[in-house]
Order: structure tokens, then sequence, then C-alpha cells
């Protein structure tokens, strides 16, 4: 299958009274057409800001894309007009942000807001643009959708809410969602429902998705294939088996290990990852996790390991990969 | 109706050592209406949001009381009253003996030392504008029981050791701190007054997971060491699973199961709390592909016009018609176990 989006050594820099803060550093990764793409880390690992490099939504000052292309559909987005890029985002390129609540605006009806898109972006006529969200809302489950379009979004629960943000991110038969922590203000029984829902539309679509998110079920549940981050770079990407089932990481494995699980017993202690997240305006050039790292040796002080492959389709930055392979091996 | 009893997982000794049979606190049949007003100059109560609506239960000293549930089902409300930072509607909070709701203000003040409460934004719980060892020293300072300054900034280093902090962060101020930081800052402070009981209110919810693990640890780890009791309100499954000798479940204001931890896991009576399990996601791809995954249809209803009968009714796979008239009795199913639900 051909690659709808290709991004290539992605920089994006934000310069800051502190220092250069290096959100994003090198990041390079595809995604299929119709595939399903997770994107997994901590906070300001650099996960939301990569996604947003792709929508060139990143504002100047402070931030800026300093290097790297990014291929949609054959097109490289860093060098299209502002003009250009308008017409791509929210019709090829759709996004489904975290806050429900803040997303929507609250003075406009859903009606409006949903219509808005589409009427930008085809030739559409209202009544048809009307016809459309009507059938948009009947899709994503929301009842009496005739009436709900001249709701406004305080009416509605956090839950319909995001309900309201996937129809308007379907609305223009976009090739790509990017959802920004789709389902992370929502309460566990709302989001289960949420994301059986994405999860059918986009195969009966057929759409490609790029799902940022830092929890480790949700992954399991959705994803194709998934990109680890570190620091602003990609330390571990793979299939889903590969990551839970084979990870070379040391990160990925601490990751793993440090969340309680439902499906086993209960363990005497939590192992978590000792040491705090890096401040990414001190980075050096060594490997950004070794302060935290139980595998680290000197050799990790003096560059960052490349991220190289350790099977088809699983590439790992990691000096002591195999030991880390070894080590989980040992606690299956 | 009699409240829980002090039933104690099977193997929890194992794993989280035992608590005791002393009751520390025993809370009965608590209400917590919240009123809704109109009217600007003369208001009039239209009607009443039932955040609480009638819980019971016990907590051992020692012990972890796992409290579970989605927004708005009155989880954090049921520690603000233990607290008396609401003002309760009706019921008994009876801690060591004595009723906390005949104790007016002045007297909760010396309650407050024993009952300390971590909460869950570690941005918005600390004062900007102080220095960490001035907020950690505060409590010691306002109760008066270290009156000496140099005592004080003694305690507090200690304090900081204590929850994995250098000695150095007490002169930081809050913004210079990550979160996990910030959250061992709100634990510390919680802990300077040597409390008994502490009520966390989504202490590590905010989190990333490899800082959440350490904080869980610290947790423990102080519990065992200072002998401490908790109230653990969460909505995190995984987690409260983890560190609870018991879980209540709430829905709509009311407890619907309360249990030992594995067996409230490993034999799961009430609907809701089955659908809760069901919802969670497993990080194991072919278990999660391999899942039925129920999902349980609807919103949650709004706690100012709950559905009549048991709460639960309109999206219960189980509901009958009796579930509509009458709100089910919460029952001892097995020892230990409560559930309210009349089709288990």
């Amino acid at each position: 299958m051909a690659s709808l989006l290709e991004i290539d050594g992605l920089k994006t820099h934000f310069f800051t009274s502190a220092g250069i803060v290096k959100a994003v550093d090198g990041v390079s990764y595809t995604v299929d057409e119709g595939e399903t793409v997770a994107v997994v880390g901590e906070s300001g690992c650099g996960k939301s800001v990569t996604a947003m490099s792709i929508l060139r939504l990143i504002p100047w000052p402070p931030g800026k894309i300093t290097d790297g292309e990014i291929r949609f559909a054959g097109t490289n987005l860093i060098s299209l007009s502002e003009e250009e890029m308008r017409n791509i985002r929210g019709k090829d390129i759709s996004m489904i942000f975290q806050e429900p609540m803040t997303s929507l605006n609250p003075v406009l009806t859903i009606g409006m807001q949903l219509t808005e898109t589409m009427l930008a972006h085809t030739t559409i006529s209202e009544e048809d643009a009307h016809k459309r969200a009507v059938e948009l809302l009947g899709m994503v489950g929301i009842s009496e959708p005739d009436r709900r379009l001249a709701q406004y979004p305080h009416h509605l629960s956090g839950g319909m809410r995001q309900r309201v943000m996937i129809a308007m991110a379907l609305s223009c038969e976009p090739k790509l969602i990017i959802a920004d922590e789709p389902t992370t203000a929502l309460d566990v029984t709302i989001q289960a429902q949420i994301l059986e829902l994405m999860k059918n539309l986009t195969r009966d679509l057929g759409v490609a998705m790029i799902v940022i998110t830092h929890n480790l079920g949700v992954v399991a549940r959705y994803a194709d294939r998934v990109n680890v981050m570190y620091a602003g770079k990609i330390i571990e990407s793979g299939t889903a088996a590969d990551i839970y089932y084979r990870p070379h990481h040391p990160y990925t494995l601490a990751l793993l290990k440090s969340v309680p699980r439902m499906d086993q017993q209960r363990q005497a202690k939590l192992d978590p990852v000792e040491g705090q997240p890096p401040d990414l305006t001190m980075l050096d050039e060594g490997c950004a996790f070794r302060p935290r790292c139980r595998f680290a040796t000197e050799e990790c002080a003096k560059s960052f390991p490349s991220l190289d492959d350790v099977a088809d389709g699983h590439a790992t930055a990691c000096f002591h990969k195999d030991q880390v392979a070894a080590t989980m091996k040992e606690a299956s | 109706m009699t409240p829980p009893n002090e039933a104690v997982a099977r193997d929890d000794a194992q794993y989280r050592g035992k608590p005791t049979d002393e009751v520390l606190i025993d809370v009965k049949n608590l209400k917590m209406h919240f009123p809704v007003t109109e009217g600007v100059f003369i208001q009039s109560v239209i009607a009443h949001v039932k955040a609480v609506d009638g819980i019971d239960f016990k907590i051992m000293k020692g012990e972890t009381l796992g409290l579970v549930g989605e927004s708005g089902c009155g989880k954090t409300t049921t520690g603000r009253c233990i607290l008396k930072l609401e003002d309760p509607t009706g019921g008994e909070i009876i801690y060591r003996g004595e009723d906390l709701m005949k104790f007016d203000a002045k007297d909760m003040i010396d309650i407050r030392k024993k009952i300390q409460v971590i909460f869950q934004d570690p941005f918005s719980s600390l004062n900007p504008r102080m220095k960490i060892g001035e907020i950690i020293g505060e409590p010691m300072r306002v109760h008066g029981i270290i009156t000496d300054e140099e005592e004080r900034n003694k305690r507090v280093v200690e304090l900081l050791t204590t929850c994995g902090l250098k000695a150095n962060f007490a002169d930081r101020y809050p913004h210079e701190m990550s979160g996990g930081q910030r959250q061992r800052v709100g634990i510390a402070r919680a802990l300077a007054m040597n409390p008994e009981f502490i009520i966390c209110d989504e202490a590590v919810s905010a989190l990333d997971v490899s800082i959440q693990a350490q904080v869980v640890n610290l947790l423990e780890d102080l519990r065992e060491q200072y002998g401490l009791t908790y109230l653990f309100i969460s909505h995190d499954l995984s987690v409260v699973r983890h560190i609870s000798h018991r879980v209540a479940v709430m829905y709509l204001g009311h407890i619907v199961e309360l249990a030992g931890c594995d067996e409230l896991f490993d034999d799961t009576l009430h609907p809701y709390t089955q659908a809760l399990l069901e919802a969670v996601p497993i990080p194991d791809p072919d278990l999660e592909n391999g899942r039925a995954h129920k999902i349980i249809k609807g919103e949650i209803p709004s706690p100012m016009n709950p559905p009549s009968g048991c709460v639960f009714h309109p999206r219960c796979p189980k509901a009958v018609d009796s579930c509509k008239k009458e709100f089910p009795e919460f029952r001892e199913v097995k020892p230990g176990h409560w559930v309210a639900c009349t089709e288990v």
C-alpha cells in the first residue's frame, strides 16, 4: 500500500527566553492509507507538536519548523503557501482535539459549526450541507439529529460534544484524521463508546488516522502501528505486537511495566521509571533517556543511537537493544 | 440496614499488609444535596442536586478504601463531606466514636490535624507565590505545632526527604517543579500534621504513567511506615485495584457495590461495576482484540433529575420492571460483599 503521509526528519523548535526547546527533533514516520498509527509518550515528549506541525499550526513566535519534510499524497506540506494549506486543513486532513469542552465555539449552534467546514471547502448548497449534517450526526450516534443542530455546545454532554467533533472531522471526507488524546477527558464507559465508534467509522470509510495518546490500553485496542516518543524523538516503532510483546527500548519496557494491569495478579509494588522527565532545553548529544535508564553505559552519553531495524518494520534507537529484549524474554 | 462490615480480601495480607480490626471512620446514611436556586434578589430553591444520596461505609485503621466512579458520581463530594468542607444534608460521620456532624467549625480545626487531604491538581493546589518550604511549613505554623522557625525548617527538610525530594527544594517555587514533584510536595504538606487518615482525591490522576507509579509506591510506603489510613478516590480502576484493601463503586450518589479488592474484581456482581471493568482498555493487543467489548449505552444522567428506582436502570442490561420503582436494598450477598441490585 502507498504511504499517504511521510514525515521525514521533522524538527520543530521553540525559541524561548529559557533557550531553544527542541520539542520535535528529527522525527520520521509514515502513515499508509486506511491505517491507524498511534503516537505514544508522556507529557512534553513532542507527540502533539508533531501533529500540529503536520497541519502547520505551530504559532510563530516562538515555534518554528526548522527542518524536514512532510509529504502528504506526494505534496510537501511545508512548501505550501498559507492559502494552499488552508484548503487542506479540515478537508483532506482533519483533527479531533482532546478537550470537547473548549474546542467547539460556545456561541455558534452545532449546525453552524458542522456546515461551516463543508461550505468553506466544497461547492455544496446550504440546504444540502444541512442534510449532510443530519446524516453525519446520525452516523456518530446522536439521537434526534435535526433538533441537535439548533442547539449550542453547552446543551450537550462531554461524550456528545466529542461525537460532534468526530462528525465535523468526517464532514469533508478526509483522507487522514489526526486525533489528539480523543478520549482522555471522557469517563471510561463513554471512552469505550467513542473508541468503538471511531474504530468502526475509520474502518468503514477507509480513513487513515493518527492517534496521539498516553494511554497504553487505548493503543492496544486501536493501533496497527505504534511510534513511542521520548524527548522529541521516536525511540521505538513497530506493530502493536512488536511494541507490547517484543520491546527493544528500555523506555518502552519501563513504560509497559509501570502500569498496574487489570488482567494480571496484583503486584506487591509497581515498577516505576525512576527520575524525572528531561528538561528539553538542556539536552546534549547523548541519549535523553540515559539518566533514568538502568541499561545506560558511557557509550550512551557520547551520541544519540540511531533508529535501527531489529526486525522487519520494527526499529529501536538503543545501543543495548539486545540486552533489553533478553530482559523482556526472561520476564515473560 | 446494617452498614458494611470489616471484610478483608483473602490474600491482601500478602500484598498490602493487614489492616487492623479497629474502625477508624464509620459513615452512615450520608447525604449531600446541593440546592439549585433561581432568581437574583429573591432566590427560590427549584431543585436539589443529590450529589451523595445515602451512603454507608466503614474504614478500618491502616486500611485503604478505594472509591471509584465516573465524573459526577459523588466521590469527591463524599471526601469533602468527611472533612466538613461541605455541610452534609444528613447522616452520621463517626470518627473515633464521635459524630463529626455535631462538630462546629472550631471543633473541626482539631479534627483536620488528624484528617488530611491530597488534591488532584498539583498545579492549582500549591500557592504559586510561596516557596515549597513555606507551603509545607504553613500547616505546622498555623496549628501551632512547631512555633520555632528553625525547628520547623528542620521538619520540612525531613518531610521533603521522606517524600523523595532533595532538601534544597525548600527554597524553590512550585513553577520550578514538574507535576510529579509538585504532587510529592502535596503529600509532604499532608504529612506535616502527622495525620492518621488521608483522603487522596484523584491524587495520581494528573500524572504521567511513569511518574504515577512512583507516587503510588510512595503512598504505599508511607502507609506502612506511619500506619496511615487512606480513602483513595479515583476514576482509574487499575490504580484503585492496585492500592486498595477494599473497593466501593459509586454511581449517581449511591454506592452500588462494595467488597474486598480481589473479591470485587474477580467476582463482580453489580451490572454497573461489570460495565466499568469491561470498558477499561488493557495494554495487551491480542487480549484487546479477543475481547467482546460489551459496551453500555447511554450517558450518565443528571444528578439533579436522577432516574426513578435504581438510578442505573436506564443503562442496565439486566433491568427488570421492578428496578424502575424502588432503589434496591444495599445487602450483603457474601461475607463482606455488598451489592445494591435485586437481580444478583
